[in-house]
């Protein structure tokens, strides 16, 4: 197993470094201009000194090599000596990837915005998890009962219906008409009193309720097909001649071998919660990874596109293998030599 | 085959001693749903009136074509399903009245061998703890004495008991059955239903799991009831066979009058099938071939339900059930036409 997962990850560097490249040619490729939001009046002699200061000047290869260079060993020296005060080499002449629209180091504003995903996306997927299962479950049991038909209805009109719908109508529902909740998540609010602790839950609901019912729309019915495909297997009858209890067959039988692709698709979900809900953290004005992204295209900050993506990668390549490695755990008949 | 009276239903001998199980006019419906609405459009009558007592000790064999409702029957006797109609009986107790919780403590006592030795066993759990499940629900076995059980058990159908921890992928098919055959022994059963075990075997497996299950038989003093369509195999195994056809059960008798003086006309046609081993009387056989299909279990013949086959079939056959008769002491016959 050690060994499998070894020689994975060392499959990955070659695979990413090739994606690095796509993503890099891509964004460079692509005719964007990061002086091109600056007002009329900036001459272009101007314009043309600002590319030469973010070194567009360079060819592309260079521009790679330099950028490469800094993801790989700058950033995580840098994190290293900042963590746990270990330098190694010239701290102070080391270049850092630095954003083209606010000059700060990119990998500072990622750190700064991931805890408002983790927490709106992450908490929208665990619960849109805990929702899914039971829910599956039951609709499996209960086939074509009244329970399954609602079910499958909800679940259909949960994921037709986009986020950036269910968003505005909860909006104008509970913000403008009831007034329950915020319309802005305020990602300056502390938690220090428990009056602080309210207003967070309060404006957290709503972006975490879309997302989750949207999250657990999918999930339900993965659910729903894994439990059906094992519930009329020939083991389960044998659970049942052997005298266990309906919920023993379903939740030690029936439960553990269906989990198996649930599990793997939790883990490939993963990824996508650091990538961000965009669109609706666009809505609900979370400043996340998925606005962070939003904002760099719009203003051809290609470092900070091209780092992101790259992290996004990054995350996707290794929850493959821990997604791999679960499905060889979970299952026995599948073996890793 | 409908009750004549409640003395004497059909197809067991009032005089017998106490049976172990005993079926009367046992039925298993299911519905068909169709449409929109998914109602109800029809019922597939699998399983359509059978009685029949089986002694303690006893072997009988269960013979009949695919679908004609073998493995149904079985499976309702042990409640897999709940029996649309009818009582079965066991040791007196009729289960069809129990409460779910009554009927899992009888559990033990009446146990089932699949007939698919792959699936029948969970992936996802070792050898030792699929036998020793039934252990934990219905015993006080704990650890060293539960894992001597298991290895007990293991030795009992002739693995090597160092497997406990194995998966079922991990063997063979006939080593799978094996397995569940020590599953079904681990809590002392009296009486088993073999569904086919041996049908998803090659030949040479197949006479070893016959021969376990006999030695298992002599030594453990069981009740089987042997759910097969290898008519040579029951043949050697059962003293008493039963022929099923479209639910019903068309002739029962002991084995060697049922094989050298079969009665029914279906049952004629199913006995000529098996081929013989001298190929120079095999090529001069004369075979009673059947033309057509097993009718729909949802729409069923009137009367006999084998008239639509039945080479000698009469007017009469049409217009009602042949009720069982008794041509000699256990055997018993359902054809208007035998006297």
């Amino acid at each position: 197993m050690i060994q499998y997962i070894i020689r994975r990850l060392l499959a990955a560097i070659p695979t990413l470094l090739v994606i690095s490249f796509v993503i890099f040619a891509i964004l460079d490729l692509a005719p964007s201009d990061p002086t091109g939001n600056l007002p009329m009046t900036v001459p272009s002699e101007v314009r043309e000194k600002i590319r030469t200061s973010l070194g567009l000047d360079q060819p592309m290869h260079i521009r790679y090599y330099k950028w490469l260079v800094q993801f790989v060993v700058n950033e995580p020296l840098n994190i290293l000596q900042h963590s746990f005060g270990v330098t190694v080499g010239d701290a102070e002449n080391r270049t850092r990837i630095l954003s083209w629209a606010t000059r700060s180091p990119v990998i500072d504003l990622i750190v700064e915005r991931t805890p408002q995903t983790l927490w709106v996306v992450g908490l929208s997927f665990l619960f849109g998890i805990l929702i899914a299962i039971p829910i599956g479950i039951v609709q499996a049991y209960r086939q074509y009962s009244l329970f399954d038909q609602i079910g499958t209805f909800v679940a259909m009109l949960g994921f037709s219906v986009p986020t950036f719908f269910t968003g505005v109508v909860a909006i104008i529902v509970f913000s403008v008409q009831l007034k329950w909740f915020p319309m802005i998540y305020d990602t300056t609010l502390e938690i220090t009193s428990w009056n602080n602790f309210v207003l967070q839950v309060k404006q957290m609901i709503m972006p975490v309720t879309v997302l989750a019912f949207y999250q657990a729309s999918q999930l339900s019915r993965f659910m729903r097909a894994a439990i059906l495909d094992n519930l009329n297997l020939d083991y389960v009858r044998t659970a049942r001649s052997k005298g266990r209890s309906e919920s023993a067959v379903l939740m030690i039988h029936v439960l553990r071998n269906s989990l198996i692709p649930i599990v793997t698709l939790i883990a490939l979900g993963i990824p996508t919660i650091f990538g961000g809900a965009i669109i609706t953290e666009q809505i609900f004005r979370v400043n996340g990874l998925g606005q962070l992204l939003i904002i760099a295209i719009e203003g051809a900050d290609i470092p900070t596109v091209q780092t992101l993506t790259f992290l996004f990668a990054i995350l996707i390549v290794l929850f493959n293998l821990i997604a791999d490695v679960l499905y060889g755990m979970l299952d026995p008949r599948i073996r890793y030599d | 085959m409908q009750l004549a009276n409640e003395k004497t239903p059909g197809m067991s001998d009032a005089n017998s001693s106490k049976p172990l199980l005993r079926l009367k006019n046992v039925k298993q419906h299911f519905p068909i749903t169709a449409g929109l609405l998914r109602r109800q459009a029809g019922m597939i009558k699998a399983v359509d009136g059978v009685d029949f007592d089986l002694m303690p000790q006893e072997n009988l064999g269960l013979v009949g074509e695919s679908g004609c409702g073998k493995t149904t029957l079985g499976r309702t006797i042990l409640h897999l399903y709940r029996p649309t109609e009818g009582q079965i009986l066991f040791k007196d107790v009729n289960l069809t009245q129990l409460k779910p919780s009554a009927l899992r403590a009888l559990r033990p006592k009446m146990q089932m061998i699949f007939q698919d030795p792959q699936d029948s066993l969970n992936p996802r759990m070792t050898v030792g703890s699929i036998i020793a499940e039934p252990l934990d629900e219905h015993s006080t076995l704990k650890g060293k004495d539960r894992s001597n059980r298991v290895e007990e058990l293991l030795d009992a159908v002739g693995l090597n008991p160092r497997y406990t921890n194995r998966y079922p992928h991990e063997f063979s098919g006939g080593q799978r059955q094996r397995i569940g055959i020590a599953r079904a022994l681990g809590l002392n059963p009296e009486f088993i239903i073999c569904d086919e075990p041996i049908a998803a075997l090659d030949v040479s497996i197949q006479a070893q799991v016959v021969n376990l299950l006999e030695d298992l038989q002599e030594k453990l003093g069981l009740t089987y009831l042997f759910i097969s369509h290898d008519l040579g195999m029951i043949r050697h195994i059962s003293k008493r066979v039963a022929v099923m056809y479209l639910g019903k059960i068309v002739e029962l008798g002991p084995a060697h009058e049922l094989y050298s003086r079969s009665r029914h006309p279906y049952t004629k046609a199913l006995l000529s099938a098996v081929p013989l081993h001298n190929p120079g009387r095999e090529a001069k056989r004369e075979r009673i071939i059947l033309t057509g299909d097993v009718p729909s279990p949802a729409n069923p013949p009137s009367g006999c339900p084998f008239r639509t086959r039945c080479p000698i079939a009469e007017t009469r056959c049409a217009n009602s059930m042949p009720q069982p008769k008794k041509l000699s002491l256990g055997h018993w016959v359902a054809c208007h036409l035998v006297d």
